[in-house]
């Protein structure tokens, strides 16, 4: 009997074991791919710094773009970009989150919502210059919109929206059944279930929607260029705030602007190697920008995240 | 729709309407109840199913269901998995019109006024108004528990600070939570052990002062002394609220309810006083189910 039983357990353990092996197989590999991903963006981002590191201070954020590569800086870029995210955040955020909202809680579930859903998700696909030339015949032709802040905002939003949209859903979905029809049974409306319940439960996903679709528009180079930004502008569009009644402008809307990636663009081409220190430079500030917002949204998960938990 | 009230008159739309000839529709004497005993007659109707079939698409879920529920006592509803008891009971709120492709046949009415709960012209947010509900699973909003209770009394248009107050403290006395939770009612109503989540989730229907409580399964998901808390609340709430239970657990229905209903394959098999059906069932299906036969 005392034999009969040790060789039972030599063998579960060793086909645990074995079994376990493969397990941290995959550990390994996993790691491995992690750190290879991993190392190429800090190669980049340190390669970038250090070519850049000469122009790296406060005259660079503080200068306008020049013909001589040291005195040349960032500011017409860096707040051009800025403006651009407001009015894509301003324009995202609303219509983004209403369709999703839209589809996710009111459509219908038949072949024209399913149309409706393959061709969001399938926009999302769609290569960034494709938008530009749409923005460029729609907004900037047709509406005379002219090849503006306002405009670049539109673009991008368009870029974007699929991305949002599909993000919202997703988050939507994450709120269980059981909650709906705890709303629903005490009488609450479609709208109250979802603008009492079902969106502000769902507020961590919809926003690091929102914070990943602006990072994708942040760098985006191709529709600014196809809409005719500038990549030389000396000057700043209007102040938003004004000293006098009523206080806001929105003036800046219609100024010609110019964005980081686009002043990367026109100092990578140039032959003066100076311009490339100042290209790098450049770049790391965009990179740094962007890895901040994901930082944000990765903060405003953890923080919805910690307050919902099914 | 002037029917939101107890008692409120009917309009003579309505009730040309729902076939009944006029305003003068009397209330359904006690005597045409079929299974309560006579000692029971004197109890007043809450509730009627008549003729009640039920499909989901194309399937028939429930078939010809007549059943009175009588007001201030606990019916019960027993059977084995997939008989139809839960459909059932979510027809008595409209839970079914937030699934697409189901469909009502027969009349649920709500007495004293007569009003027929499944009519498609009848707004399932109106019924749900009048009948609250408890479910399977504790699902508190992941609000304040002050909160969660206010809510329904919110979108009922309560705006007064005093009177939420109010009127939350007498729901969590009523379910039986005061005491544990009047010290943190700002907390968060999923801090809550999975037994006070349950009573949070009855005192948040109770605080809308429904006519008919609704249960399905509410101690499925909880540990016997947590159910024993659930059911003893449910039995002090017989005075206050009429109730219907879906229960799977035939010792529940025997402790809690005063009547009871067999369902099996949809169909309503027996229904009578809990203590008859239990002890001297008239149907052969209904002996097999509560001795263990099958089920």
């Amino acid at each position: 009997m005392h034999a009969a039983t040790a060789v039972t357990s030599d063998r579960i353990h060793t086909d645990v074991s074995r079994r376990k092996l493969l397990d941290q197989v995959f550990v390994v590999v996993g790691l491995l791919i992690m750190f290879g991903a991993l190392l190429v963006l800090i190669v980049l981002f340190l390669d970038l710094v250090r070519d850049g590191a000469p122009r790296l201070n406060w005259d660079f954020l503080n200068s306008f773009p020049s013909r001589k590569a040291e005195r040349a800086g960032i500011l017409s870029a860096w707040v051009g970009t800025s403006m651009i995210m407001l009015v894509t955040a301003a324009v995202t955020m609303p219509v983004g989150v209403a369709a999703a909202i839209y589809l996710e809680e009111y459509a219908p579930k038949n072949w024209f919502t399913a149309i409706i859903e393959i061709n969001v998700t399938n926009l999302a696909g769609v290569p960034s210059i494709i938008y530009g030339l749409l923005a460029l015949g729609l907004f900037v032709y047709q509406f005379n919109l002219g090849q503006s802040v306002l405009t670049a905002g539109l673009t991008l939003s368009l870029l974007i929206l699929p991305i949002v949209i599909v993000a919202t859903r997703e988050a939507l979905r994450a709120v269980p059944r059981a909650i709906r029809e705890a709303a629903y049974a005490l009488g609450a409306t479609r709208w109250e279930v979802t603008a009492h319940h079902v969106m502000p439960y769902s507020m961590g996903g919809i926003l690091t929607g929102m914070i990943i679709g602006l990072s994708r528009a942040i760098g985006e180079t191709a529709p600014l260029i196809t809409i005719g930004a500038l990549s030389f502008i000396a000057f700043l569009p209007e102040s938003p705030f004004k000293s006098e009644f009523p206080f806001l402008s929105f003036a800046w809307l219609k100024d010609a602007f110019t964005a980081m990636p686009i002043q990367m663009f026109n100092w990578v081409s140039r032959p003066d190697p100076a311009f490339q220190a100042n290209a790098a430079a450049a770049g790391a500030i965009l990179l740094g920008m962007t890895l901040l917002m994901n930082g944000i949204a990765i903060y405003v998960r953890y923080r919805f995240r910690k307050r919902i938990n099914w | 729709m002037n029917t939101l009230q107890p008692g409120s008159t009917e309009s003579p739309a309505r009730a040309e309407a729902m076939g009944n000839g006029g305003l003068a529709t009397p209330r359904p004497s006690v005597d045409v109840s079929r299974a309560a005993s006579a000692a029971d007659e004197v109890l007043a109707l809450k509730s009627r199913a008549e003729a009640l079939s039920f499909y989901y698409g194309q399937a028939q879920a429930l078939k010809d269901l007549n059943i009175d529920i009588r007001e201030k006592r606990v019916t019960a509803l027993i059977g084995p998995s997939g008989c139809g008891k839960t459909t059932f009971l979510r027809c008595f709120n409209r839970m079914h019109d937030l699934t697409p492709g189901t469909r009502y046949e027969g009349r649920i009415v709500l007495y004293p006024d007569d009003f027929n709960l499944i009519a498609r012209e009848v707004d399932p947010i109106e019924v749900r108004m009048r009948i609250g509900m408890v479910f399977q699973k504790p699902n508190p909003f992941p609000k304040s528990i002050f909160e969660n209770v206010a809510y329904g009394l919110r979108v009922r248009g309560m705006r007064s600070t005093v009177r939420l107050e109010e009127e939350v403290e007498q729901a969590l006395r009523r379910a039986a939570l005061w005491e544990e939770v009047k010290d943190r009612l700002q907390s968060s109503g999923l801090s809550l052990s999975g037994g006070q989540q349950q009573r949070l989730c009855i005192a948040r229907a109770l605080a809308t002062n429904p006519e008919i409580l609704l249960f399905d399964e509410p101690t499925s998901a909880l540990d016997p002394i947590a159910t024993a808390r659930i059911e003893e609340l449910i039995a002090e709430l017989r005075d206050q609220v009429t109730v219907i239970i879906v229960t799977h657990n035939m010792q529940q229905a025997a402790r809690v309810s005063d009547y009871t209903a067999f369902m099996y394959l949809g169909e309503l098999i027996e229904f009578d006083n809990t203590s008859k059906l239990f002890t001297n069932p008239a149907q052969k299906a209904t002996e097999d189910y509560i001795t263990g036969r099958y089920g």
